[in-house]
């Protein structure tokens, strides 16, 4: 059964990728794929914010979305058995042997199924929201003409997140993880004819390669350490590793550290953290199915699940802990002070992910991992949600994104506009909803947990949140319409193949939290985790939770209310609020827009140095070293020396004779003052 | 005074020499090259002369025979192309022989 | 003495001449001044006693080769052309090169020694008591009939290359072209045409 979930997406990927695709037909040829939309990339890059999504027809079979769909549903049905079979108390880890991959003297890797509690969450995570996005994208991308494409890469997504959490040793995992990100670039670049669109995969991919340096070197770290890269091997030897030092470059690193240290660095690439963010905005470039499903519930917790993974090294790796907490917490700080200002309805959202991932890590680096997977686990649902919701907002405004052209949608898109709400609600923690149950437990643990910088930067960010989702909430649906009338009369609702799975999204965002707390953070989940997460006996800050101050554990909730009015102030009473505001702080207003610039800072700092580099190695490097002294030098020195000898072919027979003459001349001297006797 | 093996073969260089200075210090045309070439084997034929007698043995002049013989056909080929030269070209002067420049 | 008188008289006539070969300004002089050169040559074999090779060079060089080149300066209407001043150009290396190489022999000559036992291998000593003609057919038949063969048919290759490098068709010559005369037939030579008596044709 485990091996049916994990390779039913393959095999659909495998099968409408190369069956269903024209990747056959056009090998070889030139075939301009998009021909009609080669006109239309020009127009798409000067209003950035349309969603390019298909205005052409589909023309070819269906079968392919249908199978893929099929089999992922299938997929996600037995993910859920899987984890209902872990309530109400997880059972021991069992492992599915694959095959045999890697036996190279002490490097063992096989290709196992690591099943226990975590990846029995993060099965049922990935697999939901994966069927419920490939359910939607029926929908949606109705009328793209490459869809056999899209859910193959989908699939193949799918696939490559499951390898990586059913992954038993780091190099599964890696696997997975490369993977995940070869199939973000090939879906956020899906519409590649679109000069934006490829920039933004190419920038997402060198992104997470440099977080992906960090994890590989940590993978050799692991390696160097306990020579071996499987999880119970490693696990089982951690208490051995505490107190060892690396000695690297005459200095001494504590290793456990170092290790902690390096693996995170690769979480902090691929889960968006502060300083490797900067590609998870532009991946919105992308359509809104693949906003949903990576860049919300799967790809970016990636990062988290991997820390929560090797909890028994980061357990004892306190140093490593700090610092997640510290870049965790920043980061959910920043990203909620540039969201608060957006403009595009998908850009706000995307903070919206990079902001909750940040609660995330600062749950993980306090300890309490349980907390942070609960909150992972949630957030899929409503951040799926919020993200589906606005695509059905898009979808409606026929492509339009930019939220400065919405409004007064709440009488034509009603059942959008309630799951948009349900959505917000969940977000910002209203009670009784999921996000009220999760993200107030990592608050409190940022309490508990004595980190006085994280606790108040996490209430701010909340306060934030709640502001910037009311915000997004009125001026897309509220007030008078500020669209163009030929959009306003094509608004309508979206159809069912996209509306039943945000109903099923909404579900979970208002139930998930209540159902399952007990489970993840609650009485049972010692039961429930099992050897999954690993703490150590003075670790109880789950426990802690319970005995924070009240003030303490209803700072979320005056967060949200506060953030709730002010939006409302702002945008529903007085809407000329905002640009006051903006003008008066202007500088201010400007650094949040351009999110703390740091596309500006990283283009000074990176990439114009590696640009020239390149182009200097290009250049002078190859072009005129290599190539100089290689085959252009070698040719230019034959050049010169033919012109040189061509001087003595003067056509003159005189000449002929002379030199004639000197080389009997030569010879003869050679052999009366030397030569052979 | 006694006319030694040595006189004769000073002889023979000092015409030798004759004929390759005349062969690149000519300045007027062609035939001069050809006359030139004759001299020279004119050299080697007194020089061969030269030994034979001094040897006492008969090759040398032999030999010598068969280079008059070579001397004479090559003097009658190089003529032939001379004058087919000339009735192309128009022109036997040696500044004006390069078409074989490269 | 008479040997040496004779010996010196011929050599620096030869040279002389042979210096104005290379320099006269006329071309005509040029090959006579050569002709001169060769019948002391000749002069210079007879004195070292191979009278049928100076009589051959007489014969050869100067009656058919010298000739030659005397019949092809007439045809080619050479001009008297001034010495022009580019030869100096050529003067220093030409003039060192022709001094190195004069300079080598010159050592090659007065140091080199004869070996003694050369003398007693010669690979054809003269017969004694027959004239040097007699000599040379001895051993030129014999001993060195290839060579005889091989420069005869040099000189076949000679006389059919220079025949066929100057031989040109001149256009309207009447020519006799004997295959074409023996194949004729009475059917193209020969029209019957019956005439009836009396009248003309």
């Amino acid at each position: 059964m485990y091996q049916a979930i994990v390779f039913l997406p393959l095999l659909g990927a495998l099968i409408a990728g190369f069956g269903g695709t024209q990747v056959f037909k056009n090998l070889g040829s030139d075939a301009d794929v998009y021909g009609d939309h080669a006109s239309h990339a020009l127009d798409d890059q000067a209003a950035h914010t349309h969603d390019g999504h298909g205005h052409g027809h589909y023309v070819g079979a269906a079968w392919p979305m249908y199978l893929t769909t099929a089999l992922l549903c299938v997929s996600a049905m037995l993910s859920w058995v899987v984890f209902w079979g872990f309530l109400p108390e997880g059972h021991d880890v069992s492992v599915v042997e694959v095959l045999r991959w890697v036996n190279s003297g002490g490097l063992v890797a096989n290709w196992t199924l690591r099943i226990d509690a975590l990846t029995a969450v993060m099965l049922v995570v990935v697999n939901t929201v994966s069927a419920l996005v490939h359910i939607y994208s029926l929908g949606y991308m109705s009328h793209d003409e490459h869809q056999p494409r899209f859910f193959a890469f989908l699939s193949l997504f799918t696939f490559a997140m499951l390898m990586l959490v059913t992954s038993n040793n780091l190099l599964q995992m890696f696997f997975g993880w490369e993977g995940v990100g070869l199939a973000s670039y090939l879906l956020i670049g899906f519409w590649y004819t679109r000069e934006s669109a490829n920039a933004a995969a190419i920038k997402a991919f060198v992104v997470n390669r440099v977080g992906d340096f960090g994890f590989a070197l940590g993978i050799f770290g692991c390696f160097y350490m306990f020579q071996s890269i499987e999880f119970d091997t490693i696990f089982a030897a951690t208490p051995t590793a505490v107190g060892k030092t690396m000695h690297f470059l005459s200095w001494d690193f504590d290793a456990l550290t170092v290790l902690c240290l390096l693996l995170f660095m690769g979480a902090m690439g691929k889960s968006a953290q502060f300083l490797l963010h900067t590609w998870l905005p532009d991946a919105m470039e992308g359509p809104t199915p693949v906003s949903a499903l990576i860049h919300a519930a799967t790809m970016v917790t990636a990062g988290v699940f991997l820390v929560a993974r090797m909890s028994p090294l980061f357990e004892i790796a306190p140093h490593a802990r700090e610092f997640v907490v510290v870049v965790g917490a920043i980061t959910a700080f920043f990203a909620a002070t540039v969201g608060l200002v957006q403009n595009d309805i998908k850009r706000v959202i995307a903070y919206s992910t990079c902001s909750q991932l940040g609660y995330m890590f600062v749950a993980l680096g306090l300890g309490a991992y349980g907390i942070a997977i609960f909150h992972l686990f949630t957030h899929a649902f409503f951040k799926a949600l919020l993200f589906l919701g606005s695509g059905s907002v898009i979808h409606a405004m026929s492509g339009e994104q930019d939220m400065r052209k919405m409004g007064g949608l709440a009488p034509h898109i009603r059942k959008t506009w309630i799951l948009m709400i349900i959505g917000n609600l969940a977000l910002t923690g209203f009670p009784l909803t999921a996000g009220y149950y999760s993200k107030d437990a990592i608050i409190e643990s940022a309490f508990a947990g004595h980190s006085s910088f994280a606790f108040s930067l996490l209430v701010i960010a909340a306060f934030c949140t709640s502001f910037y989702s009311w915000r997004l909430a009125f001026m897309t649906f509220n007030g008078p319409s500020r669209a163009d009338t030929h959009t306003l009369e094509h608004v309508h609702e979206s159809p069912n193949v996209m509306l039943v799975p945000l109903y099923v999204l909404a579900a979970g965002a208002l139930a998930a939290g209540f159902l399952f707390k007990d489970y993840f953070i609650g009485r049972d989940e010692a039961l429930f985790w099992g050897s999954a997460l690993y703490r150590a006996p003075e670790n109880e800050i789950v426990h802690a939770i319970h005995k924070v101050p009240s003030w303490v554990s209803s700072s979320p909730f005056v967060a949200m209310v506060l953030g709730f009015l002010l939006a409302v102030q702002f945008y529903i009473r007085k809407t000329s609020l905002p640009q006051k505001l903006a003008n008066m702080n202007w500088p201010l207003y400007q650094f949040l827009l351009n999110k703390w610039y740091f596309d500006e800072l990283y283009d000074f700092l990176f990439v114009r140095p590696a640009m020239w580099l390149g182009r200097f190695l290009w250049k002078r490097g190859d072009g005129t070293v290599i190539d100089g002294l290689g085959p252009d030098g070698v040719s230019a020195r034959v050049i010169d020396m033919t012109r040189g000898v061509v001087r003595l072919q003067t056509g003159f027979v005189y000449h002929y004779a002379f030199a004639m003459l000197i080389g009997v001349a030569a010879l003869v001297s050679w052999f009366t003052f030397g030569g052979t006797h | 005074m006694f006319i030694g093996l040595s006189h004769y073969l000073t002889v023979a260089a000092i015409l030798f020499t004759i004929g390759i200075f005349g062969i690149f210090l000519n300045r007027k045309n062609v035939i001069v090259i050809m006359m030139s070439i004759e001299l020279m084997l004119l050299a080697v034929n007194i020089n061969l002369v030269a030994f034979s007698t001094s040897l006492h043995d008969l090759v040398g002049q032999v030999f010598a025979l068969l280079v008059l013989t070579v001397a004479a056909g090559e003097a009658a080929i190089g003529l032939a192309i001379l004058v087919t030269y000339f009735r192309n070209r128009g022109s036997i002067a040696v500044e004006d022989i390069n078409l074989m420049k490269g | 003495m008479i040997a040496a008188l004779f010996f010196y008289l011929f050599a620096s006539v030869a040279i002389a001449s042979a210096v104005m070969v290379i320099s006269s300004r006329n071309p005509v002089h040029s090959v006579l001044f050569l002709i001169l050169c060769f019948v002391n040559a000749a002069g210079l074999f007879i004195l070292m006693g191979a009278e049928f090779l100076a009589m051959i060079l007489i014969v050869v060089y100067v009656g058919a080769v010298a000739v030659l080149f005397l019949f092809v300066v007439m045809m080619l209407d050479v001009d008297f052309v001034e010495l022009r001043q580019g030869m100096l150009n050529y003067m220093p290396i030409g003039g060192s090169i022709g001094l190195i190489v004069l300079v080598e022999l010159a050592l090659v000559v007065f140091s080199w020694v004869l070996s003694p036992t050369a003398l007693k291998s010669a690979a054809s000593p003269p017969a004694g008591g027959v004239t040097n003609t007699q000599a040379l057919g001895e051993i030129l038949y014999t001993k060195y009939v290839y060579y005889f063969e091989a420069s005869g048919l040099i000189l076949l290759v000679a006389m059919i290359g220079a025949i066929v490098l100057t031989l040109r068709h001149k256009q309207g010559v009447k020519r006799q072209d004997v295959s074409v005369q023996v194949a004729r037939s009475p059917a193209t030579a020969v029209e019957v045409i019956k005439v009836k008596p009396g009248q003309g044709i």
